[in-house]
């Protein structure tokens, strides 16, 4: 039923922590790994060693220079599907195959059903549902459902991949639905933040801001002035000189 | 957005035919349809085959069109499921009175089953009208104009059609004529204002508002996640350059309004001439194919903001 459920209490996602994210990729390629053999499997490849690749990636890795008045910074960015509380990629379909779990708020293809229309991913504001031409179906990040709830794996991968991956802790998985969870305390202590959260989608994944280091105004060095060589006093030289000055007054 | 030619075809070819079938049943139920039954058999068969290549095609750029039928489930929240349903559903009267043409019986009911067919072609092409203008992702189409531009244009268009046969067959049936002139005359003053509106529309959604980064400065995309351009860059990131828009509406206005409402006018005259009529029912074709390819060409998605674009 691709109606959305009741917004149910348990609401499991992502927070992930722009401050700390290096940009390594481990995320996108261990989702890549985990889930061409998980659930919707395969995620198809095309010339993946050739001129022109591509594929289907459940999760992105942007990076964005931040410009402030004193200072900019690189920051890292993985982007993946948010589990919004109310999407419109869910109420699109026309088969009921995208879903939004009512039990944990996860949202799903279901491969089978799936006619790959594509209005879904028209639908996502977040880019975050790829197409798999192979498959002619819908992909998107599932939160390894085939793995939170995993009883054959050991208990401590029952994680998604990408967070089970990441060297340096910039993601976390949990219950944002629960104001006391780990993930909801350090989002409320750190202002966690909704992308693009104008649209009203409600994601339920969160993002951590990046810190900036602190440089006061008075500390930026000011920018190296060009030198300017010595004339020799010709009148072309000065001509030059006159130029170059009103033309630097302009910009 | 990336332009599918399954879809222009299908918007398009489909859209003609329920307009031609939205006027025959009009026709049908206040006994305006002029000759024997196999006038009205005849540009039924045109309407029904039109509306079924369209469906057809559609299913073209589904990745498995064999599961179709899953279509028809979610009608309570999805205007594509709708538009199957409504599809479907206006085959059964459209039908009826195809088959009761065709076997010649005297039948009391046929303009019962013309209101009925006009009623399920209107309602098909406003849920067609209603996918595009129900994403919130994309402002061009996000208005309410637009699936009355898609009503519009479907009965333009199927009345041309009507026009056409009906001057073949040698009847000179005016109200088909007015019937085109007031629908064109329409659709175009109101692409004339979808356009304006959109060019008058930066967008409300900027790069920072995306990542969420704007409170701590302007926001500037540096590496991209991969090397190539991806599904979501290929299919929401088409886009055309300002000036081969500029030059494809004026093709818009000049092939799906200005000429066919000239030639119309000019055939009103001659009297009834079949020749301007095929001139108009051409280039509206042509016109209406590439107001279409545009609809798609000229729609910007929200998720470009993660691929560089500043607004949308």
């Amino acid at each position: 039923m691709t109606s959305l459920p009741q917004p149910s209490d348990v609401k499991l996602g992502l927070v992930i922590d722009l401050d700390i994210c290096v940009g390594c990729q481990a995320c996108a390629t261990s989702c890549k790994e985990w889930n061409t053999g998980g659930y919707s499997a395969p995620l198809s490849d095309h010339d993946p060693y050739g001129a022109d690749p591509s594929g289907a990636w459940l999760n992105r890795i942007h990076a964005y220079e931040v410009t402030t008045d004193t200072a900019s910074k690189t920051v890292h960015f993985p982007r993946s599907c948010l589990h919004c509380e109310k999407p419109d990629c869910v109420t699109v379909c026309p088969t009921g195959a995208s879903y939004k779990r009512a039990e944990d708020g996860i949202v799903l293809v279901n491969p089978d059903t799936c006619i790959g229309c594509k209005l879904c991913s028209w639908a996502c504001p977040y880019g975050a549902r790829e197409y798999d031409h192979d498959d002619g179906v819908m992909k998107k990040c599932t939160l390894c459902v085939d793995r939170i709830y995993n009883e054959t794996i050991p208990e401590e991968d029952r994680v998604p991949a990408c967070v089970k991956a990441c060297p340096t802790g910039a993601r976390a998985f949990g219950d944002l639905g629960d104001p006391d969870s780990a993930v909801s305390r350090n989002v409320a202590a750190r202002d966690g933040f909704n992308l693009l959260d104008e649209f009203g989608y409600e994601p339920v994944n969160k993002y951590l801001p990046p810190r900036f280091n602190s440089v006061t105004p008075d500390q930026v060095l000011p920018a190296p002035s060009e030198p300017v060589p010595a004339s020799n006093g010709s009148a072309i030289e000065n001509l030059f000189a006159w130029v170059d000055r009103a033309l630097s007054a302009k910009g | 957005m990336h332009p599918a030619y399954s879809v222009i075809l299908f918007t398009t070819a489909s859209g003609a035919g329920y307009g031609l079938l939205f006027w025959i049943g009009l026709a049908e139920a206040f006994g305006a349809m002029p000759g024997g039954r196999w006038i009205g058999f005849a540009m039924l068969t045109v309407a029904l085959a039109l509306i079924t290549v369209g469906l057809l095609a559609s299913t073209l750029h589904l990745g498995h069109p064999e599961r179709a039928l899953g279509a028809f489930s979610q009608w309570r929240s999805s205007w594509l499921s709708r538009e199957a349903v409504a599809a479907v559903v206006t085959y059964i009267p459209a039908g009826l009175l195809w088959l009761v043409w065709l076997a010649g019986v005297d039948s009391g009911a046929t303009p019962a089953l013309g209101v009925a067919a006009a009623a399920g072609a209107g309602v098909t092409v406003y849920c067609t009208g209603m996918i595009y203008a129900a994403l919130r992702t994309i402002r061009q189409w996000h208005r309410p104009v637009v699936p009355v531009i898609y009503l519009a244009l479907a009965s333009g268009t199927g009345a041309l059609l009507l026009g056409l046969m009906m001057a073949l067959a040698g009847f000179a049936v005016v109200w088909t004529l007015f019937a085109a002139l007031v629908s064109l005359t329409a659709a175009g003053l109101l692409k004339l204002s979808y356009w304006q509106q959109n060019d008058g529309d930066p967008g409300r959604y900027t790069a920072e508002m995306a990542t969420g980064l704007g409170h701590l400065g302007t926001v500037r995309p540096l590496d991209p996640p991969h090397s190539m351009p991806n599904f979501v860059m290929r299919e929401m990131g088409f886009s055309v350059a300002r000036k081969h828009a500029l030059t494809l509406r004026r093709t818009v206005l000049i092939c799906l309004f200005g000429g066919p409402l000239g030639l119309i006018v000019l055939s009103m005259f001659t009297p009834y001439d079949a020749g301007f009529m095929a001139i108009a029912v051409l280039a509206a074709g042509i016109g209406v194919i590439t107001e279409r390819w545009l609809f798609f060409a000229e729609a910007e998605h929200v998720s470009m903001l993660y691929y560089g674009a500043a607004r949308a």
